[in-house]
């Protein structure tokens, strides 16, 4: 139906795809990747050492893997969604049988020059193949039990390979994604009302299914203090380094909290915890605004995408960065229980910065290639 | 081909509208953020700074300097010296085993110390400080100073602690300091305040009573510190305040010769200024050692000290109840003059033990076998005849003999709550008998209280302050043992008078001159005549179990006793005679008679205390020239 487009693949030349570039959401890329630095440098005392040379090494190569992606037709990306997830499952039963063990769980895969977690690939990647699943597919079609079942399937076939890490967090953002695409591919709103609804009910039960540790955590959530040097420390400390940050922040490399150790985690879960202490309620509500603006140009870009499966993606892959920076930061807020998830881009770590820079670069790429069609 | 175009744009629509309501919640849920963060960093801000503070800032509080105490004329009775102590941090030691066994050479530390050195190791985190020992002599010290080439780590450190150069003679009166227990702790809000690990404070005595002042407060050192408690750098030094010196009125010569004229005697002595009420002496024999007491005394010291018979832990001046004997008896006359009963003229024919007073069957002998005659008054003090004190108490009775010995001080704590140790004593009457032990009074009972046996007990600084209100001619006064350098508490009814009749107690203080200055006084044999150092007494043997026919027949010489069995030997004195300014009390506890035993002793004190009587009031004149 699109075949009297005007615009063909060789339009797309270099200058027109620099062009094309959607330079704000690159601003605010590069400008998350400098205060991560920033934040990193202070994570390692002042100095710089492990931490931030790694950090600042892996943020080079990622963001020139990003540009490079952005320059790839988007209809590439549609070709290979399927190949792609099948790819990273293999890579999660690989990480299964053969995975390196660290703290308790098997989530990494030694590629000798980096340990790959594949499960921060997967919250991209099933985004890209439900975003192709749903593509064609028409309307009435989308709530047939045979579309529900498939992309459910789908979902749950990496969950179930992260969850044995174990690492229910991941996973379950994994599932948030997968079900950020159903519900923008247009499924009906009742199965989400009654998926709702079954999980408020089962909850008792899922509760007594978890593994001491998850309650404890939930129980940690509900009351910190509970166990003040335990199980509520993190959380606790958390607090109290937010809080004490106060208006415009202790000043960089001042935080107490981090520098005299009382913050836990801070290089990964808990940095924004130090970046909060540090620059303050004007800092984090800057950052916040930078996420914002983030989202909002994933959002236009997707808005003004031709295609069907570029605006799935955007919209998707958009909610899902909301997800991610929402959860971590109600996390170290003290709104939800404690569950493993980085906060994009700033978290040190990098399997979860990869992850997100292919997606900025899909993003990207479909801004570029906005005009593109996709039979 | 028209289908699926409208149904791309029933899909353009639903994606649209799914869009705008995740944008819209997305908003809110930013919203949500953000005010979640207003509330924490704004709203909170102080609540969070402060936990922030208490996280990294950590305070060190050092062992506050104790107070000392001088004696009148400034000597130093407990004081603080440099304590040599070796401290170890066991993260500054590179090779632990190697250090701790070397100091264990140079130290020549036993087994079992060694393992309690090891043992504490192992309580405290690597960068604690390890005290390996607490009080080094200073060869030791020297010895270990010489070797700290190869102890890395090793900090030999100098400290201050208690000491009591005066050893065993201050022991009853100022107590000693021992390292804290929870029971200090909880019971004293000051200790708890100050309270730092191997913190020393006053277990009894004075040093115990008076901690407060004592304490001082802490230097304070305060810390940044990491997660771990390791200390980042130091914020702030704060000096704490050194305790309050406390002057107390007690001359240490004389203290000094009251511990010498006890020696290998069980028993007490205290001096008091008869106007002022201070306590020149007070000794309680046999003492101990307090220094033995400051690093924890040893399990064979404590055994040698608790075992002893003489039972050295007792202060025998505020808690040692005894039967005042015939040191009462100017009280039963002052009584009983006071009361009208009896005047100077009144006679008494005492009958030796052939013909004692017999009263419902029971007989009550006069200490004399042979009998004294007819006494009146002045002779029967001066003879202390028993039995013409039996008849004036038996006409007086014993609830006037009470109040009049109440008056004067006697059953009640000399110092209030100063010693919490000190005994009431017991001065009984007919009421007491009803409610303490229900039964009625006995006609005998008064009989033998007017010689102070019986039920009335008093402890040796009640008899002394009897005495002495009896030589300031009858004045009310509050024995002190801390000088009050602010005179902040003087109490209203200070001197004020005892007596009705003036008269009276100069009666009894004739009495008690003849006593011992006179031909047959009982402590003829202690008199000095130069009227400089002339003083006036009363003897008392108080009896420990009574005399049975059988004893009476036997007639056995003291040391022919058994020693449990002997009698106490009292004496209360005052002097100069004219002119009185001190009162002593002395009792030994089974020292036989008071005449041969605890009379000779009050000559020698007297002589001393009115020696030094000058030296301490140019003290007392120079103080107020200072104004």
């Amino acid at each position: 139906m699109y075949q009297h487009t005007r615009f063909t693949t060789n339009r797309f030349s270099f200058l027109q795809k620099f062009k094309n570039f959607d330079y704000i959401l690159l601003v605010c890329i590069l400008l998350l990747g400098f205060i991560s630095l920033a934040t990193m440098y202070s994570t390692d005392g002042g100095k710089i050492l492990f931490h931030t040379k790694s950090h600042f090494t892996k943020l080079i190569i990622f963001t020139i893997m990003m540009l490079i992606i952005s320059f790839i037709n988007i209809k590439f990306w549609f070709i290979i969604g399927y190949l792609s997830y099948i790819v990273v499952v293999g890579l999660l039963v690989w990480t299964y049988l053969f995975g390196v063990t660290s703290s308790g769980s098997q989530r990494w895969i030694d590629l000798y020059f980096i340990n790959l977690q594949p499960s921060e690939l997967m919250k991209i990647f099933i985004i890209l193949c439900l975003a192709k699943y749903f593509h064609r597919m028409k309307l009435e079609k989308v709530n047939s039990i045979y579309t529900i079942l498939t992309s459910l399937i789908i979902i749950v076939l990496p969950m179930g390979l992260v969850i044995v890490q174990p690492d229910l967090g991941t996973s379950l953002l994994i599932a948030i994604s997968g079900i950020a695409v159903l519900w923008f591919a247009g499924i009906n709103y009742k199965y989400f009302i009654y998926t709702m609804l079954g999980f408020i009910i089962s909850m008792p039960f899922i509760i007594a299914f978890l593994k001491p540790y998850q309650k404890l955590r939930v129980l940690t959530f509900l009351n910190p203090d509970r166990d003040p040097l335990g199980a509520g420390y993190q959380i606790i400390q958390s607090k109290i380094a937010v809080g004490s940050g106060g208006f415009l922040g202790k000043g960089f490399l001042k935080g107490t909290q981090s520098y005299l150790e009382f913050l836990p985690e801070k290089h990964t879960d808990f940095i924004f915890t130090l970046f909060s202490e540090e620059f303050g309620f004007v800092g984090s509500v800057f950052l916040l605004l930078i996420y914002a603006i983030v989202i909002y140009r994933i959002i236009l870009i997707g808005a003004s995408s031709r295609s069907y499966f570029a605006k799935i993606f955007c919209y998707s892959f958009g909610a899902a960065i909301f997800v991610y920076i929402t959860i971590n930061m109600s996390m170290v807020l003290g709104l939800l229980p404690i569950v493993g998830s980085p906060l994009p881009i700033l978290s040190y770590g990098g399997s979860s910065m990869l992850a997100t820079m292919i997606g900025f670069g899909i993003v990207m790429s479909a801004k570029v290639h906005n005009q593109q069609s996709i039979a | 081909m028209i289908s699926s175009s409208s149904d791309n744009v029933t899909k353009l629509n639903s994606i649209n509208r799914r869009m705008f309501l995740t944008g819209s919640l997305k908003f809110f849920i930013m919203i949500g953020l953000v005010s979640r963060l207003f509330f924490l960093q704004v709203k909170e801000n102080k609540k969070y700074l402060t936990l922030s503070d208490k996280n990294r800032i950590r305070e060190w509080k050092l062992a506050p300097v104790r107070g000392e105490f001088h004696d009148y004329f400034g000597n130093v009775i407990a004081g603080n010296f440099e304590a040599y102590q070796l401290h170890v941090i066991p993260e500054q030691v590179e090779n632990f085993r190697y250090v701790i066994y070397r100091i264990k050479d140079l130290l020549e530390l036993s087994d079992r110390e060694f393992a309690r050195i090891l043992k504490k190791k192992k309580e405290i985190k690597p960068w604690e400080t390890l005290i390996v020992s607490d009080n080094l002599s200073w060869k030791k010290f020297s010895k270990i100073n010489n070797h700290l080439y190869d102890l890395n780590g090793v900090k030999p450190v100098i400290s201050i602690s208690r000491s009591y150069p005066f050893k065993d003679n201050f022991t009853h009166i100022i107590g000693y300091v021992s390292q804290a227990n929870e029971m200090d702790i909880e019971k004293n809000e000051m200790i708890k305040k100050n309270f730092v690990p191997g913190l020393k404070v006053g277990k009894v005595g004075l040093e115990k009573s008076l901690e407060n002042e004592l304490i001082g407060s802490n230097d304070i050192e305060r810390y940044e510190v990491n997660a771990y408690g390791r200390r980042i750098s130091q914020l702030e030094f704060q000096k704490g305040e050194k305790g309050k010196t406390l002057k107390l009125t007690i001359d240490t010569e004389v203290q000094k010769l009251a511990n010498d004229l006890l020696k290998d005697k069980a028993g007490s002595i205290c001096v008091m200024d008869i106007y002022t009420g201070s306590i020149i002496a007070m000794h309680s024999s046999p003492s101990f050692d307090p220094n033995l007491f400051v690093f924890g005394i040893s399990q064979d010291d404590w055994q040698i000290i608790r075992n002893d018979p003489m039972k050295p832990l007792v202060n025998k001046t505020l808690q040692g109840n005894y039967s005042p004997g015939s040191t009462i008896k100017p009280i039963v006359a002052l009584s009983a003059l006071e009361n009208g009963i009896i005047n100077t003229n009144f006679t008494v024919n005492c009958r030796g033990h052939k013909n004692p007073l017999e009263l419902y069957g029971q007989t009550y002998h006069c200490w004399k076998k042979q009998g004294h005659g007819f006494m009146n008054l002045r002779n029967a003090m001066k003879q202390s005849c028993d039995t013409y004190f039996y008849e004036v108490a038996r006409r007086l009775g014993v609830d006037k003999l009470s109040e009049t010995a109440k008056k004067f001080g006697l059953g009640k704590e000399v110092f209030g709550d100063l010693f919490s140790i000190e005994k009431k004593g017991l001065i009984p009457n007919t009421q007491w008998k009803k409610n303490a032990l229900g039964q009625g009074w006995l006609l005998g009972e008064t009989i033998i209280t007017g010689i102070g046996q019986g039920y009335i007990q008093t402890t040796p600084i009640q008899l002394c302050l009897m005495t002495a209100q009896i030589a300031n001619g009858g004045h009310k006064i509050y024995p002190q043992i801390v000088v009050d350098e602010n005179n902040k508490e003087s109490p209203t009814d200070k001197f004020t008078t005892l007596y009705e009749n003036s008269k009276n107690i100069k009666i009894v203080q004739d009495a008690m001159f003849a006593s011992t200055n006179e031909a047959r006084g009982t402590s003829y044999r202690s008199r000095i005549d130069d009227p400089k150092y002339q003083f006036a007494g009363k003897t008392g043997t108080a009896q420990v179990k009574k005399i049975t026919e059988r004893d009476r027949e036997l007639d056995l010489k003291t040391f022919e006793i058994p020693y449990e069995e002997r009698d106490h030997a009292l004496y209360v004195a005052f002097g100069p005679y004219k002119n009185p300014r001190y009162a002593v009390s002395i009792i030994v506890e089974h020292g036989g008679n008071g005449s041969t035993t605890a009379a000779p002793m009050a000559k020698k004190l007297f002589k001393l205390v009115i020696d030094r009587h000058s030296l301490r009031d140019s003290i007392n004149n120079k103080k107020y020239m200072d104004i």
